[in-house]
């Protein structure tokens, strides 16, 4: 455990916390993130995101009070040590801002840019909470600490312990099992790291568009991984390439299943099969893994003039801002809730109507109609109104009867939601699986499932969640195959 | 990598491949596909396995070219590599003692007929297979169905080869004939149709093996959805072997025409490219 007081109390931050008073720091404006024109970034797949200067980022780094009790860090799912990191960025050593990062956190680049900080470790910063002011910018400051030691080319490689030859597999290569590949590196084991698909990195790769994380920054850090000795194996999956029997006979001693969500929900409406209706997953999949907006690459992708995108999640931001970035004339947000309910990330809300993305909330598609060709023209649409708040918490969308009208389309995205896939799990005989929800049931305190050497994480378990999350499991199932291992000696 | 060990072509556009896949080869079963990509930027396109050797570590794929990527593939040459190969994938074929079963191969829909075929033989069936192509160059695979079937009927559209005429006069002929317990019919979309069409007049159950467009290939996208029974089902882990007579295939002869003009003026483009 961190001693978060002795750190505090350590001479260089008292220094450093005594150089500007409190009250100025208080008094200081949140730094604005730079950003590329709204109108220029439709037409291409560069970051919206430039990234703070070494100027914004030592400036916001005043704003930090440095409190005695960083209500921040509970706010992190990895528990990254946030006031140290920003005290490191304040005292301009941002190469040992990126390690004090490192220490918890696996992917910070990564992070720094898909984290829902708002709901996480910013909706516990002091300012937010006490002074009703806008939080220090703790994303912002992270992704600058990354970017800063990738940029410098002095990426440090953690240290890991001696090897212990004991050989273990992580199934998927998404978020949970980057992170807990590099936990078990650096605790000297022999990692393989098994995915089914032709790239590394899941839906770091196939699912989050370029424009939101550059693929080079995923890489890089499936480089350093790969410098800690873990393997890595692409187009095998596990219980139909080679099954867990064999692994297991082939000497690995603990296995961590993450295979993902990767399961598309459809929402079983008349005319949803027709042609130009694709899951989120296919649609995002075939631009952002295939890249089949590129001339260059061989799958194909239906443009749309019309695109609308089912659904109000970060996935349906993603793919309606791609449809904006292929040529969409126009492209709508169709979403059964108000904004309010939205479970987007603010930011993504925002950047997609900077964009000219046009949001129908309180809209709910029914039936779509399709051409003698198959080809979707239009959508029947069902408005709908605010209920009593259902079991989420949020308040329920209750349909306007008589309300429905048409909206022409020609590319419409399903994304409301995917379920775990099932190859992994039907495979295993005997594997606990929830039986509505079809997801990997494990103990929470070490993410161990009912079999004893298989752990489980991200979203087979969750059904559905965020990058930080499947990545806190990553580590959180470390911890437990360790002590899982070292126990069978 | 997987290197391609073997080349053979059975006609101008049909092309069999022995690939190099050791993990593949030793799990597959009767019914199982694989997804290649060619290069780097190459699509995934899903191909079923028509023979595997676990000694030798290899799979079996016969391809038919017809747009850029099958052309591409159908261009290597032996020593040469395929950038991807996964699998295997979907669900084996279900093998049971049915009693005589009627096995039905359109095209290079034979060369994923023929494990089930052997299959079928070895769980003790009498097997009736019948081989089916617009002419006699575009029968394949002839000697090895006939290893593993009591009789062969051969049928093609011009007469070229075998008696005149499509897949389902043979059907008729042999049910008219004699008791036909289940019928497996793979090849084109619409020749499956009209297979299933024949046997559900029979009251014969029937499986079709379903070839529609996939990208992952793994359950991830529902780009290969179809509906069966009037429900949304995904061809890659639902299938890709499903009841016939409950196929919509109407439907699915649609969906996959979906990408019809790309592909065409991506051949155009690759074609004028070779020229």
């Amino acid at each position: 455990m961190t001693d978060y007081k002795a750190e505090r109390a350590e001479a260089w931050r008292e220094e450093l916390r005594k150089s500007i008073p409190a009250k100025d720091r208080t008094n200081l404006e949140r730094v604005e993130m730079p950003m590329q024109d709204a109108v220029e970034r439709r037409s291409n797949n560069l970051e919206v995101n430039l990234g703070l200067t070494e100027e914004m980022a030592v400036k916001e780094s005043h704003r930090c009070l440095d409190c005695a009790n960083p209500t921040c860090v509970t706010g992190c799912p990895v528990n990254v040590n946030i006031p140290k990191f920003i005290k490191k960025i304040e005292a301009k050593d941002f190469l040992g801002a990126a390690a004090v990062i490192k220490e918890t956190s696996t992917l910070p680049a990564v992070c720094g840019r898909v984290c829902p900080q708002e709901k996480q470790c910013e909706s516990k910063c002091f300012y937010t909470q006490k002074l009703k002011k806008p939080a220090v910018a703790i994303g912002y400051l992270e992704r600058f600490a990354a970017d800063y030691e990738r940029e410098s080319g002095k990426m440090s490689i953690p240290e890991c312990e001696k090897p212990n030859g004991i050989k273990v597999a992580a199934i998927g290569s998404g978020p949970a099992s980057l992170a807990w590949a590099a936990d078990m590196a650096r605790k000297g084991y022999d990692v393989t790291v098994f995915e089914a698909l032709h790239e590394i990195g899941g839906v770091l790769k196939y699912g989050i568009p370029e424009f939101r994380l550059p693929k080079k920054i995923v890489d890089v850090e499936i480089e350093n991984l790969a410098k800690m000795g873990v393997k890595f194996l692409t187009n095998t999956i596990i219980g139909r390439t080679i099954t867990l029997e064999t692994l297991r006979e082939r000497g690995f001693k603990a296995f961590f299943i993450a295979a993902g969500a990767g399961l598309p929900r459809f929402m079983n409406i008349p005319g949803e099969n027709a042609n130009g209706i694709f899951s989120s997953n296919e649609y995002l999949t075939r631009v952002n893994l295939m890249h089949a907006a590129d001339p260059e690459y061989d799958t194909p992708v239906i443009k749309g003039k019309n695109v609308m995108v089912v659904g109000g999640g970060n996935t349906a931001m993603d793919s309606v801002r791609t449809a904006k970035r292929l040529g969409a004339e126009r492209a709508m947000i169709v979403y059964r809730r108000s904004e309010d309910e939205m479970p987007a990330r603010l930011e993504e809300v925002h950047h997609a109507k900077e964009e000219g993305v046009e949001f129908l909330t309180l809209n709910n598609p029914v039936e779509y109609l399709a051409n003698d060709k198959g080809q979707v023209q239009q959508a029947k649409i069902q408005k709908m109104e605010l209920g009593e708040p259902d079991a989420s918490g949020r308040r329920s969308p209750i349909p306007v009867e008589g309300s429905e009208y048409l909206v022409d389309t020609d590319v419409v995205v399903v994304a409301v939601g995917v379920s775990p896939n099932p190859i992994i799990t039907s495979a295993i005989e005997g594997l606990d699986v929830d039986p509505k929800r079809r997801t990997i049931i494990v103990n929470p305190e070490n993410n161990q499932s009912n079999i004893s050497d298989i752990f489980a994480g991200g979203d087979i378990v969750r059904g559905g969640a965020t990058v930080i999350l499947a990545m806190g499991d990553g580590r959180k199932a470390a911890e437990g195959a360790d002590e899982y291992l070292k126990s069978l000696k | 990598m997987n290197k391609i060990v073997k080349k053979r072509f059975f006609s101008e556009n049909v092309v069999q491949f022995v690939v190099e896949a050791p993990e593949i080869a030793r799990t597959r079963k009767a019914g199982n596909f694989v997804i290649i990509r060619l290069d780097e930027k190459g699509e995934r396109v899903p191909l079923t396995i028509s023979e595997a050797d676990t000694e030798k570590g290899t799979i079996t794929i016969v391809v038919q070219r017809i747009g850029v990527s099958t052309y591409k593939l159908a261009a290597l040459n032996e020593g040469d590599y395929i950038h991807d190969v996964v699998g295997p994938l979907g669900h084996p074929t279900h093998i049971f003692k049915a009693g005589t079963v009627l096995a039905c191969g359109g095209g290079v829909g034979v060369a994923p007929l023929l494990p089930i075929v052997q299959a079928f033989k070895e769980a003790g069936n009498r097997v009736v297979s019948i081989l089916a192509a617009r002419n006699k160059d575009l029968i394949i695979l002839e000697d090895e169905i006939r290893k593993y079937s009591d009789e062969v009927i051969i049928m093609t559209d011009d007469g070229s080869y075998g008696k005149k005429g499509v897949v389902t006069v043979g059907m008729e002929d042999v049910i008219a004939r004699e008791k036909v317990d289940f019928c497996v019919a793979i090849g084109p979309a619409i020749m499956m149709k009209f297979c299933s069409l024949t046997t559900q007049k029979h009251e014969i159950p029937t499986v079709v093996s379903l070839n529609t467009i996939m990208v992952d290939g793994t359950g991830m996208c529902g780009a290969c959805r179809v509906k069966v029974d009037g429900k949304t089902r995904f061809v890659c882990v639902d299938g890709p072997e499903f009841d016939a007579h409950k196929v919509d295939f109407n439907e699915m002869l649609m969906r996959m025409g979906a990408y019809k003009e790309q592909e065409k003026e991506a051949f155009e483009a690759y074609k004028n490219a070779l020229a």
